[in-house]
């Protein structure tokens, strides 16, 4: 199996009566985007905005971040199951929009969650800082249900990223890097002396605004499986879930997984990256204990060595996480668990609310409930009604000159659990 | 720009007066530095002068621990200074811990920061090291070069007022408080190498050493419910509408306490959750899903209990500190045990 991935590099993002990509700068019209939004029923109003790095801007309250791509070559389209029809996807060749990503945003559902700053100390905690984002604005139409128009919402967000993914097909890309897999039994020919290491992946599956879709099925209704990294990359996974936005795993965080990029990088140099487990996150204990011992179980029948562990979430999935981590330990296959921590505004609690002495490997990816003051910012895209109530804030948080002072928690993407970020804690 | 005064506290084998022979020499104070104070001085560079030099033996401080404190203290004092600096004692046993209560003295007392420096494994260090900064240093003298640098930087910056860095930035032995900071490389390229240190049988360093949890023994069952009162308390989140207290959706800095009185059943149109961490509409639409009043009602009603206590009481259990949420218990408790209630039903989500 092997994809090939094209990046193209872009540079800026203008609105113009042609959408099209242009020596790195994306041309967007903003009518046909906007048309394609709003045939749906339950989308009242929608616009899109720019926003740059380093502007003085904050994008607010974000649902979903989304790397625009097109598949190029192989089976099936971007985002199977969701946008494009079921097909095995992550071979062939996918042309990505590098630099850029398209935000959604606007009043969700319940607590809106998520802020972006453009710049400033806000900025340094989210990876979205750097890019250059062209963001869907979106108004609900009044009377529906909240499950409804959360689907609605994660829908219009990838539709635009295929139609902006779309611009790139026949674009030679700035540069391509190549990802193959072998099957089980080659690859344990191919690296007979190398530690045979696999990625179990945690999807978040709580509920409404709390779900993960794997090519289309709720993550809640799987049991725990396999998936080639490579169709992660072709949006075979996708996030439906922004609440306590610091470590909840966007889309894009899904297409461009660190976990998976830094074990090809070591992939038959010091280790032998053999695949990835995706497993749920359910609230009922029953749901926990099946799928973390389906975890273990596949992790041994792939014969792993040694496993790397990334959960999203925080609390009630601390549950699964050192499920997973002690059912994997004890069946001899050594770990290494990602999270982030809530160890109070003081940094003095205990930071998670389960632990085991066999979780002795452990990345932290910061303390979420640890202060940060947002200075205000020129321009705010979205809203700001919502930032008292959402994940980290409180009754007070927006202060009258537009400042919010919030626990990090309110940043998106701050905290991650896959270990996007250098954010770490002692 | 004035210069801080410094005051360096060491014991008398650094001071060169002697090995263990000499450990029973009482406390004295030097003009200027002794000894290891020479590198401390290098590293303080121009902003800060140690004025002093504090010495006493170690056993004379262990075998007289209160009065050994107070008199060395006093010649602490006595220089007026704005900066305190004890060691680093490395792994002598006796001086860390000696180094330990003074710094700790010293920050209590005076009120001035105060830096010591030792081994990880030094009994002093685990004594100590919540309770005053103790820069890590190696287990022998060779490494006061490296210590040196890190004690002067840090101390500078406290007498500045500066932010302190985490423990891995600063070079102190973790202390419990959890802090942020930027690591050098990203989470996921840090996790593939600790596996692979891991699988290879190297050493690693976890970057959160597990938990001790607080586990609390449950009381012994309640003979007879027909008479007590029984009171309802959650971490569901479940308010009055509007949620009037503005409790926060994730890490909750406070408890409500809500009247029942005239409530036999929680709607849409009384309650809802405020909690940020779980699906809302299914507790917005029914909340004694969360907190079952309507049930109680009922076993009030029929005998079974002997009364539903007349309030209630609420937090988000989403994100909230477990400092936090042992503070509301205390405060719940108290007022429920005021009220006679006998038994309480805790939900959670």
């Amino acid at each position: 199996m092997r994809l090939e991935l094209g990046n193209i590099d872009i540079k800026e993002i203008r609105f113009a009566d042609k959408s099209e990509i242009k020596d790195g700068v994306l041309y967007v019209n903003q009518e046909e985007v906007i048309a394609q939004v709003l045939e749906d029923d339950l989308i009242r109003d929608a616009h899109l905005e720019i926003a740059v790095p380093g502007e003085s801007v904050r994008i607010t309250p974000v649902k979903d971040v989304i790397q625009p791509r097109v598949k190029v070559e192989g089976p099936g389209g971007m985002f199977p199951g969701v946008i494009s029809k079921v097909d095995t996807v992550g071979t062939g060749k996918t042309n990505v929009l590098r630099g850029m990503a398209v935000v959604t945003c606007g009043r969700i559902v319940g607590f809106q969650e998520g802020i972006i700053d453009m710049t400033g100390p806000g900025a340094e905690y989210t990876p979205f800082s750097e890019l250059n984002n062209l963001v869907l604005v979106v108004e609900p139409e009044d009377g529906w249900k909240p499950h409804d128009y959360e689907r609605a919402a994660r829908v219009a967000g990838l539709k635009v990223a295929t139609y902006i993914g779309e611009l790139a097909r026949d674009l030679t890309p700035d540069e391509t890097v190549v990802y193959e897999r072998a099957n089980l039994r080659e690859s344990f020919e191919n690296y007979p002396d190398l530690p045979r290491v696999g990625y179990v992946l945690m999807l978040q599956t709580q509920g409404l605004l709390h779900d993960t879709y794997v090519y289309g099925v709720d993550a809640k209704q799987t049991l725990t499986t396999m998936i080639s990294p490579t169709e992660i990359m072709d949006g075979a996974i996708v996030s439906g879930n922004c609440v306590s936005a610091c470590d909840k795993n966007t889309t894009y965080h899904h297409q461009n997984n660190p976990v998976i990029e830094d074990l090809f990088k070591a992939h038959g140099k010091t280790l032998n990256f053999v695949g990835v487990i995706i497993t749920n996150e359910n609230v009922y204990l029953a749901d926990k204990m099946r799928s973390s011992d389906w975890s273990a179980k596949l992790a041994e029948y792939l014969s792993l060595d040694g496993v790397i562990i990334s959960q999203e979430g925080f609390g009630n999935p601390d549950t699964d996480l050192i499920m997973n981590c002690k059912k994997i330990e004890e069946k001899g296959i050594k770990t290494v668990i990602i999270t982030d921590e809530y160890a109070g505004q003081d940094g003095k609690s205990q930071s998670l609310a389960d632990a085991d002495p066999l979780a002795d490997a452990v990345i932290t990816g910061g303390n979420a409930n640890e202060v940060v003051i947002l200075p205000p910012m020129e321009r705010i895209i979205g809203t700001t009604d919502f930032v008292d109530k959402i994940a980290g804030g409180h009754d007070g948080s927006l202060r009258e000159d537009g400042s919010i002072e919030a626990e990090l928690q309110i940043i998106t993407g701050s905290t991650n659990e896959m270990g996007f970020n250098k954010l770490s804690a002692r | 720009m004035k210069k801080f005064r410094v005051v360096h506290y060491i014991n008398q084998f650094f001071a060169q007066i002697g090995g263990e022979d000499m450990a029973h020499v009482p406390p004295e104070k030097r003009e200027g530095v002794v000894g290891p104070g020479i590198a401390i001085q290098a590293a303080l560079g121009d902003e800060a002068e140690i004025v002093a030099t504090v010495i006493c033996g170690d056993s004379y401080f262990g075998e007289n621990m209160g009065k050994a404190e107070a008199e060395v203290l006093e010649l602490i004092k006595s220089e007026n200074p704005d900066i305190f600096i004890a060691g680093p004692a490395f792994n002598a046993g006796r001086y860390g811990v000696a180094a330990g209560t003074i710094t700790s003295a010293v920050k209590r007392e005076l009120g001035i920061p105060a830096v010591t420096g030792m081994y990880v494994e030094n009994p002093g260090a685990e004594m100590y090291k919540d309770d005053v900064y103790i820069i890590s240093t190696t287990n022998s003298a060779a490494g006061v070069r490296a210590a040196a640098p890190l004690m002067a930087k840090l101390a500078l910056k406290l007498a500045k007022d500066e932010p302190i860095g985490a423990s891995k930035e600063e070079g102190y032995l973790p202390n419990n408080v959890r802090k942020n900071f930027f690591e050098e490389k990203r989470g996921s390229a840090r996790a593939v190498e600790m596996l692979e240190a891991k699988l290879a049988g190297k050493p690693y360093t976890t970057e959160y050493p597990m938990p001790d949890f607080d586990r609390v023994e449950p009381n012994p069952p309640v003979a007879d419910l027909s008479q007590i009162t029984i009171a309802l308390v959650t971490s569901g989140g479940i308010v009055p509408k509007g949620n009037p207290d503005h409790i926060e959706s994730s890490s909750a800095s406070k408890f409500g306490e809500y009247s029942l009185d005239g409530f036999d059943d929680l709607t849409a149109e009384t309650h809802e959750t405020a909690h940020g961490g779980y699906d809302p509409v299914y507790a917005n639409a029914d909340a004694d899903r969360v907190l079952p009043v309507d049930v109680l009602r009922e076993y009030e009603k029929a005998g079974k209990i002997g009364k539903l206590h007349d309030k209630f009481y609420t937090t988000v259990g989403n994100g909230t500190a477990v400092a936090s949420a042992k503070g509301f218990a205390e405060e719940i408790a108290k007022r429920l045990l005021a009220e006679k209630v006998g038994a309480v039903i805790l939900t959670s989500t």
